[in-house]
């Protein structure tokens, strides 16, 4: 069971969250978190509903500005706002429970639209500096890679189709190498299966298991005990904005020890 | 009857023998250039206060262009389109020492007035997009302006083609007040053919009808765009 489990799980820290707090109004939501991921790490995080697990992952990305703590994250702080968060967040790609796929964009558009912006952007910026001759050169290495990545999904003939025409499960599919395609070192997932009927569920499961596998780092917000216990290195337990149970998935779920954690995983076990 | 087709010949020979029809022509043509290029810079600067007030708050600088923004679509909502072009005419641009014709500071002040008006239903059409849509676009690492460019804007249009179709053809029929700064347009000739005439009543059934015919062709065109933007809906 363990042996795809955190293959490529290494020391090298690629992000640090220190003391990290969110306020909406006078409403404490996270209240002091603390968490070391790993490169190669798969984490996913549990909790009741409104406990701030999404808000935890957005303020990660900075979709929500942290009141107060520490994001450390290629070099930078990104809680200080003076950082460019939209540098670091090519970095840091994000996988939406409701998909959000650019309903105006086809499949393949929606793919190469932030390669093909940042390509063109680097370029117009540094030139040949840049790794690219032509902006043209910039859109056909765009459309290939996308390309190979619809092809790895199984869904190369909905290239040129919009996502309306698409089920849950292939737009989850599309999201999730939407975030590939910037080739980012974290990808955070929002309950990305729980928008789905149930016999899609393990499509979107089987790609993450896969790019797991690959190496890649990811936090994942999840109410799939089965796909935690079976993917993760480290689950977090997160309740009224605090985390109050952190371990590997055996110990997590064979041997939990907050009573606050015993509870959860009664009920939803 | 006979009354009525006497009434046609006198019409056609000011028309076309007296050549009305260049007057009419110069006139269709401006109707045309000033509610044209009133809709495009209106569309224009409708986005940019709609992009405006629909930013983010907690910075000094938006909340100063929301304040001005505020304010210009009060005072142009806030009086009517003649006000605003004699102001324009006899008063703003004299004071500025600015000269231009009568058409342009039309094409001016249609383009502020519809600005304004499109900016409203600019903000509601961004507003119901999905705000998933402009989420998806940042956690890309594409830059607010960026993400409403390509994703949200381009949406937002498609959501409010049918009141944008509205306000063109409400900028067509208004463009009967710049005869008040000076403009030849579609009433100004139609009203010279009948004041040379002695006969008003054929020359003003013929404008109607143009006007009609104007607007039958936008709602055409209107549903001919709808049709095109529903490629994206939910149909293959
Ligand atoms: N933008 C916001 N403004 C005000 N309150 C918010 C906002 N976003 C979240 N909250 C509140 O913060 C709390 C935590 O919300 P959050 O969405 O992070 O919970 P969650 O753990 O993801 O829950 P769920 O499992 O239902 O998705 C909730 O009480 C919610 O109402
Ligand atoms: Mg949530």
């Amino acid at each position: 069971m363990s042996e795809n489990k955190a293959v490529a799980a290494t020391e090298e820290v690629i992000l640090k969250v220190e003391g990290l707090k969110k306020d909406f109004g006078d409403k404490h939501v996270l209240n002091g978190i603390d968490i070391t991921v790993n490169r190669g790490d798969i984490i996913c995080v549990i909790g009741p509903s409104g406990s701030g697990k999404s808000t935890f992952l957005r303020c990660l990305n900075c979709m929500e500005d942290p009141t107060a703590g520490h994001i450390m994250f290629d070099g930078e702080d990104l809680a200080d706002m003076s950082v460019d968060i939209n540098l670091h967040r090519q970095n840091m790609g994000m996988v939406f429970q409701h998909f959000n796929l650019f309903n105006n964009k086809t499949v393949i558009q929606n793919i190469m639209l932030a390669p093909v912006h940042t390509g063109k952007k680097a370029f117009r910026r540094l030139r040949e500096k840049s790794g690219y001759s032509s902006v043209a050169e910039i859109k056909e290495k765009a459309q290939k890679e996308a390309m190979a990545l619809l092809k790895r999904i199984g869904l190369e003939d909905k290239a040129d189709v919009y996502p309306s025409t698409l089920s849950g499960g292939q737009k989850q599919r599309v999201a999730i190498v939407r975030a590939l395609a910037m080739k980012p070192k974290v990808i955070l997932f929002d309950e990305p299966t729980s928008a789905l009927d149930p016999e899609m569920v393990g499509e979107v499961l089987d790609l993450m298991r896969d790019v797991a596998a690959e190496g890649m780092t990811m936090i994942i917000v999840t109410h799939e005990m089965g796909f935690a216990r079976e993917v993760a290195n480290r689950v977090l337990f997160i309740d009224e904005g605090v985390i109050l149970e952190s371990a590997a998935p055996a110990e997590f779920f064979g041997n939990p020890k907050h009573p606050r954690l015993k509870d959860f995983l009664s009920k939803v076990l | 009857m006979g009354d009525f087709s006497q009434k046609w010949a006198r019409f056609l020979k000011y028309f076309i023998e007296y050549e009305g029809y260049k007057r009419v022509q110069t006139g269709l043509k401006n109707t045309l250039i000033i509610a044209v290029l009133g809709l495009l810079f209106g569309i224009l600067i409708g986005t940019l206060i709609a992009a405006v007030r629909v930013m983010p708050k907690y910075k000094r600088l938006p909340r100063i262009l929301n304040g001005f923004c505020s304010f210009y679509v009060g005072f142009f909502r806030g009086t009517p389109m003649v006000v605003q072009l004699l102001l324009f005419y006899y008063v703003l641009l004299p004071i500025l020492g600015i000269k231009v014709s009568s058409v342009q500071v039309s094409v001016l002040v249609f383009s502020l007035n519809s600005g304004a008006y499109i900016s409203e239903m600019m903000r509601a059409g961004i507003q119901s997009v999905d705000p998933g849509q402009m989420e998806a676009g940042r956690a890309v690492g594409l830059s607010f302006s960026a993400t409403m460019m390509m994703i949200v804007i381009p949406q937002a249009i498609k959501n409010i083609l049918p009141t944008l179709g509205n306000e063109f053809i409400a900028l067509i029929k208004e463009t009967s007040v710049v005869s008040f700064v000076g403009a030849s347009d579609l009433y100004v000739a139609f009203n010279y053919i009948g004041s040379n005439s002695y006969e008003f009543m054929v020359p003003y059934i013929v404008m109607a009808l143009i006007y009609i015919v104007l607007v039958v062709i936008i709602t055409i065109l209107i549903k001919l765009m709808e049709h095109y933007f529903a490629k994206s809906d939910r149909r293959k």
